[in-house]
């Protein structure tokens, strides 16, 4: 029998209270457990970043996250984002400049750049091309997921 | 799933200390980057894992009234490089930490977890080396320092006994007061890829001459190196240009790359030469120095 431990995770500002294996990733425990399934597992060894949420506000892979490392933390996923059936600026941005197609890398992007937003910061375009480099796009060749993330970042 | 038996918690580094001296079996975990990808390729295997996460007694960096700089280990590379006083005082430091991986794993590994990873590749290992830096091991009996370029014993390997903990590194005022630096990582792709061949240089120019210069380097070694002999080459001699194509190729006497899939050994060579020089080039006009007549 495995070891089990009890966390709280606040996902999209809802309290759950969890009895989670020792041997899972944040990753398992959304999609899995709490059915998030807006978080992509692509890789699952930190390299694409389709797993991306924020933790706290931070951009983290969950894929090489404990969930037990999340106990008490505040956590946000792709589908907090929009609001009473409304799509946050940054998603409307993505979908208005093109940038999403088959969509696996999607919400990940979104979740890095909502960060960005969020952080009140300025970047220059070197700046935020560092920002995203840790998100894989096979298909929009990123051009695109650059201006929507631009984009956002001037809309504010 | 990741293959783990057990994970302790501790939130002091007393408790932790206490936990890891009667479990000498536990493997420490700190951002987990290393060790989770690890654990998923089957490296490591049913492990009893320790965690320092919760241990913010070393996190942060810290400016000492004598101008050391103590950055605690649990530290990531995303606090390192953008915090103040590494901005300020030791910017190549900064410039190490941006290079390594992409956001999401700055936001989460450790500059201690990088150390002790032992990788020749740690995109914090060459700047540290010249530097100077001293690392402080503590186990539940007392503390030792130990000089970085000291740590290393091999690919991978790191001397840390069990039941020690990196706790934090230390970089005194007079191995970064008037020097300038410049890391340069060489890779595939810019971004969320390992170094194939890193250089750091730290040095101080006085009358267009070096009066110190340090040169470390990743990759190039079965851990990461200081040139001690293209250093103490280049001391005190006139800057020119021929001056830093000697100096760049003394590095390979203590260089000794090896082939791999990433680079070949002829390849590396080559690097090393080009990219000392490059960064040569840098810190001399960082520091009002020239080499062409
Ligand atoms: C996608 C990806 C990209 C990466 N890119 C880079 C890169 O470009 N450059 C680079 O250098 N690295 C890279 N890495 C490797 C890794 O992220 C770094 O080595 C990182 O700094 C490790 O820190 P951590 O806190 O995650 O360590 P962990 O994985 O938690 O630990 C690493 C090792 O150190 C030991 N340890 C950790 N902290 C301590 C301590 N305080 N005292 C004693 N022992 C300790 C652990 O037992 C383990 O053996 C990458 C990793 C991934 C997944
Ligand atoms: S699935 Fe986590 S980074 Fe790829
Ligand atoms: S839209 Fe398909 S991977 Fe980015």
């Amino acid at each position: 029998m495995n070891e089990m431990k009890k966390i709280n995770l606040i996902v999209n500002d809802k309290t759950y209270q969890l009895e989670v294996d020792i041997r899972e990733s944040l990753l398992d425990v959304l999609r899995n457990r709490l059915h998030f399934t807006g978080v992509k597992e692509g890789c699952s060894v930190g390299e694409c970043g389709a797993c991306t949420v924020l933790i706290d506000g931070v951009p983290t892979s969950s894929c090489i996250y404990l969930a037990v490392f999340a106990d008490g933390k505040k956590i946000r996923t792709i589908e907090g984002l929009e609001k009473d059936g409304k799509l946050s600026k940054v998603q409307q941005n993505f979908i208005d400049e093109g940038a999403i197609q088959c969509g696996f890398c999607t919400p990940g992007i979104v979740m890095t750049t909502t960060a960005l937003v969020e952080s009140g910061n300025k970047f220059t375009d070197e700046e935020i091309k560092r920002e995203i480099s840790g998100h894989f796009c096979r298909c929009t060749g990123y051009q695109k997921i650059f201006d929507a993330v631009k984009k956002s970042l001037d809309d504010k | 799933m990741f293959s783990i038996k057990k994970i302790y918690q501790p939130i002091t580094l007393a408790e932790a200390l206490e936990i890891y001296t009667s479990n000498p079996q536990l493997k420490i975990i700190a951002g987990g980057t290393d060790v989770l990808i690890s654990l998923h390729h089957g490296k490591l295997d049913d492990v009893e894992l320790l965690s320092i996460k919760n241990l913010t007694e070393l996190t942060g960096i810290n400016y000492l009234t004598d101008g050391t700089i103590e950055i605690g280990t649990m530290t990531t590379f995303t606090e390192i490089f953008r915090n103040e006083i590494i901005n300020k005082y030791i910017p190549i430091l900064a410039e190490a930490s941006v290079s390594m991986g992409g956001p999401q794993i700055r936001n989460n590994a450790t500059i201690g977890g990088n150390i002790c990873n032992g990788a020749v590749s740690a995109d914090s290992a060459p700047t540290l080396f010249v530097l100077n830096a001293d690392l402080r091991i503590v186990n539940n009996e007392g503390v030792r320092i130990v000089p970085i370029t000291e740590f290393y014993a091999g690919p991978g390997k790191v001397k840390l006994q069990s039941g020690e903990i990196l706790t934090h590194i230390i970089i005194k005022k007079a191995d970064y007061k008037g020097m300038y630096g410049k890391y340069i990582k060489f890779s595939n792709r810019k971004a969320m890829d390992i170094a194939m061949l890193s250089v750091a240089t730290l040095g101080k120019v006085k009358n267009n001459k070096f009066t110190d210069l340090r040169i470390a380097l990743g990759v190039s070694a079965p851990t990461p190196i200081r040139c001690t002999k293209a250093e103490s080459f280049a001391f005190n001699k006139t800057i020119k240009e021929e001056l830093i194509k000697q100096i760049s190729e003394k590095t390979l006497l203590n260089a000794n790359p090896r082939h791999s899939w990433r680079g070949s050994k002829v390849y590396r060579e080559h690097l090393i030469q080009v990219l000392t020089e490059r960064a040569l080039k840098e810190i001399i006009t960082m520091s009002g120095g020239k080499w062409h007549e």
